[in-house]
């Protein structure tokens, strides 16, 4: 049974926490160390919320890691929370296996490129026994143990030579992962890989609904005060309709996220509603932060101003899991709305 | 003037000066009147109609003669080269002209300001008159090649006094006068191609305005009106643009390729097509030197093509659209809207709609402009500019 799609107390509560943790330590355009965010983040257990009490985490559900990553895409965080969903979903898919169970307990890496969507192929990594071969390329928030998707298993492994790549969002950034030979332990999971990337999919819809929501914020704040012509550019028509309409975006991005975030927790209408998500507000996000940089004019191009933070990392979510068009054809069929 | 006319003097200057000496070439290439072949005799040019300048470029191009490299001097040959034809004295046309068009001199734009931008009439840069000079005090901002130009096209305040279109007037600034004082301002790119230029009593001859005191805002016109043309209205072949570079991303990555991008990509080929084509119509129909209004149309269109297609470019890329080539702060001394890689070209393809104009501006100009709807109430016509809000 769906529960409502307005916060509770207790998402009320950690969305406090979090935003404070934030607003103490914004995101700093030539600072991108989130070091200090994050460990506040994992002494609050907002590192571990799915993860059951038995093995270390909070035993909450995925609607609390959705408000979390909402509040961090307000913030443009510069934290591995993305790569840490995706690694723990993943890994919850197989808490039979005592290997997996561990490495709930640490940090991991699911390695798969960013731009993967559920059901997508993967890289080739070649199995020799216990040893990987292979390269992922492109892969987010690498750290931890190394969980590897090869052969329909999950190995785990710590042995890679990883790459760090020059990102576009410096934000979140990606790198190179090559197995020679790894290796690896065998953790058998079913659809795991598959499972993770739509939960990351339905998340990730949340921070992009925090990043759209800060463009928005920061836009009308400034159109408020900025003067041309005798008179505050917000006064003009042409603008507050812009504004309006990204406005009512946000309103139907915010709702399909909280419910794609909430059908992870009941099961219900889970696929559907990740994709329906994903799909719709990645294209909010980037619609805002493109708007943000235009109506700031030329402060908008500046590396001083934070909008260029937020229009890269909401131009690379856009790719990440799944482009919309892609996940448009996953929702298709569920939808019974066939090719 | 014929097409045989014009091949017949390009052979000429081909058989009298050596190719290899670039200086040298352009500048008897400029007073063989092959510059700009619109431009009178004299400076450049030899009052032929513009339309046949792509025949002296081709023929030039196929001998292997060296050119102006107009990337990067974009700004003296789009902007300042026709305001200073069209309202500078005679001097200055035969000092200005000449190394402006060689490359020998790079010019830039100080138009606006912290507080002036879409209004850029609002400007507050003062110059004050002192004997046969003007002293100039003020902040200009997003300055593009301050930090390689001799020279400025500058706009300042003469009367604070009275209503702000009428009391501005236009200037030639040297930047290498004592006073002015350029420095870096870095872009979403990483690089800082454009600048905040603070100017302390700048002293500026009499003999470098351009146009009546009182008359900067007709004369800035002039430029502006170039500017929306230089930007968006070069004639170039078939996917000459970013339709061509997003095209051959395409063509080289099948893998990548779904149908929905298909779509939009085969979309926005056709409009960049009609697009090129609408520049050539609107070139054929211009008379030399005097852009319509027209142009901000073509800049309109042009900055929205080029992001859309720079943005599914990157979205195409998916793997390799997460990553960028260098974040460096560099000065480039070319601005290259469509070089580098995938999303340095999304990202700089969103200053096409701030810069020149806002798209913003430009649709309020086609409104009132050209469609001749009402105008946009105004509080800051009839006042004088030091009482306007801000
Ligand atoms: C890459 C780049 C290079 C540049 N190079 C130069 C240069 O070399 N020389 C130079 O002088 N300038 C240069 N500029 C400055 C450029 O001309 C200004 O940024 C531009 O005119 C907008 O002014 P602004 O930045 O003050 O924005 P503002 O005027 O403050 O505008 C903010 C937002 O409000 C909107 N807006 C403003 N007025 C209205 C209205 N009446 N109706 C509806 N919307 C409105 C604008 O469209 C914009 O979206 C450059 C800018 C860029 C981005």
């Amino acid at each position: 049974m769906s529960q409502s799609l307005v916060d509770t107390d207790v998402e009320t509560q950690l969305r406090t926490a979090v935003a404070e943790v934030l607003e103490d330590n914004p995101t700093k355009v030539d600072d991108l160390d989130g070091a200090t965010v994050w460990s506040a983040l994992r002494a609050m257990g907002a590192t571990t919320l799915p993860v059951p009490e038995e093995l270390g985490g909070q035993g909450a559900g995925w609607r609390e890691v959705a408000v979390v990553a909402e509040e961090l895409g307000r913030a443009v965080a510069p934290v591995p929370f993305l790569g840490s969903v995706l690694a723990t979903a993943a890994l919850l898919r197989a808490t039979d296996d005592p290997h997996a169970a561990e490495a709930l307990r640490g940090d991991a890496t699911l390695v798969v490129p960013l731009s993967a969507w559920p059901g997508g192929p993967l890289p080739h990594i070649t199995v020799d026994g216990d040893r990987l071969t292979g390269t992922v390329r492109s892969v987010a928030d690498v750290r931890g143990t190394l969980v590897v998707p090869a052969d329909g298993a999950l190995w785990l492994t710590e042995q890679a030579d990883i790459t760090p790549v020059t990102s576009l969002d410096r934000t979140r950034p990606v790198a190179d992962v090559e197995f020679s030979g790894a290796k690896a332990v065998r953790v058998a999971a079913d659809g795991a890989v598959e499972h993770a990337l739509r939960v990351g999919a339905a998340i990730l819809a949340a921070e992009q609904v925090g990043i759209a929501e800060w463009c928005l914020d920061t836009t009308v704040a400034y159109l408020k005060q900025r003067y041309q012509f005798g008179r505050p550019v917000g006064s003009y028509q042409a603008l507050k309709h812009r504004l309006a309409d990204l406005w009512q975006e946000i309103v139907l991005a915010r709702a399909a996220a909280k419910a794609a975030a909430d059908a992870l927790d009941t099961g219900e209408d889970a696929a559907l509603l990740a994709y329906a998500a994903q799909s719709l507000c990645a294209e909010v996000a980037v619609h805002a932060a493109e708007e943000c940089v235009q109506l700031h004019g030329g402060i908008g191009m500046t590396w001083e101003h934070p909008a260029h933070l937020y229009l890269k990392r909401a131009k690379a979510d856009e790719i990440a899991l799944g482009t919309p068009g892609r996940l448009r054809v996953l929702l298709a069929p569920l939808a019974d709305l066939p090719a | 003037m014929t097409e045989e006319d014009l091949l017949r003097r390009v052979a000429a200057l081909l058989a009298e000066h050596d190719t290899g000496d670039r200086t040298a070439f352009l500048r008897a290439r400029f007073d063989a009147g092959l510059a700009w072949v619109h431009f009178p005799e004299g400076l450049g040019g030899l009052g032929a109609p513009i339309a046949l300048q792509p025949v002296v470029e081709r023929a030039l191009a196929a001998a292997g003669a060296p050119d102006n490299n107009p990337r990067r001097i974009g700004i003296g040959l789009g902007m300042a080269a026709p305001t200073i034809l069209r309202h500078g004295t005679d001097a200055q046309r035969a000092r200005f002209l000449r190394p402006l068009w060689t490359g020998e001199e790079v010019w830039c734009q100080l138009f606006s300001e912290p507080g002036a931008g879409s209004d850029l009439a609002g400007l507050a840069t003062r110059a004050r008159r002192d004997g046969d000079d003007w002293v100039v005090t003020g902040q200009k901002v997003w300055t593009s090649s301050a930090h390689t130009a001799r020279w400025a096209i500058l706009i300042a305040r003469t009367d604070p006094d009275v209503p702000k279109h009428a009391g501005m007037t236009y200037f030639i600034c040297d930047m290498t006068a004592p006073g002015v004082d350029v420095r870096p301002l870095r872009q979403i790119t990483g690089e800082a191609e454009f600048n905040e230029v603070f100017l302390t009593d700048v002293r500026i001859p009499d003999a470098h305005r351009l146009g009546d005191v009182g008359d900067g805002w007709r004369v800035a016109q002039t430029t502006l009106m170039n500017e929306r043309v230089a930007i968006g209205g070069r004639p170039m072949p078939r996917e000459g643009g970013m339709a061509g570079v997003v095209a051959e991303t395409w063509r080289q990555n099948p893998e990548l390729r779904t149908p929905e991008l298909h779509d939009r990509l085969v979309r926005l080929w056709v409009e960049s097509e009609a697009l090129r084509l609408a520049g050539q119509r609107l070139r054929e129909s211009l008379a030399a030197g005097h852009p319509g209004p027209e142009g901000s149309a073509m800049k309109l269109a042009f900055a929205r093509l080029s992001q859309r297609l720079s943005g599914l470019e990157v979205e195409f890329l998916a793997a390799d659209g997460l990553r960028y080539g260098d974040w460096t702060m560099r000065r480039p001394d070319v601005v290259d809207f469509t070089g580098n890689d995938a999303g340095y070209r999304y990202l700089r393809a969103k200053g096409n709609s701030i810069e020149g104009g806002t798209s913003e501006i430009l649709r309020g100009i086609i409104a009132e402009r050209i469609l001749g709807l009402p105008a946009e109430a105004r509080v800051d016509k009839d006042v004088p500019w030091k009482d306007l809000p801000r």
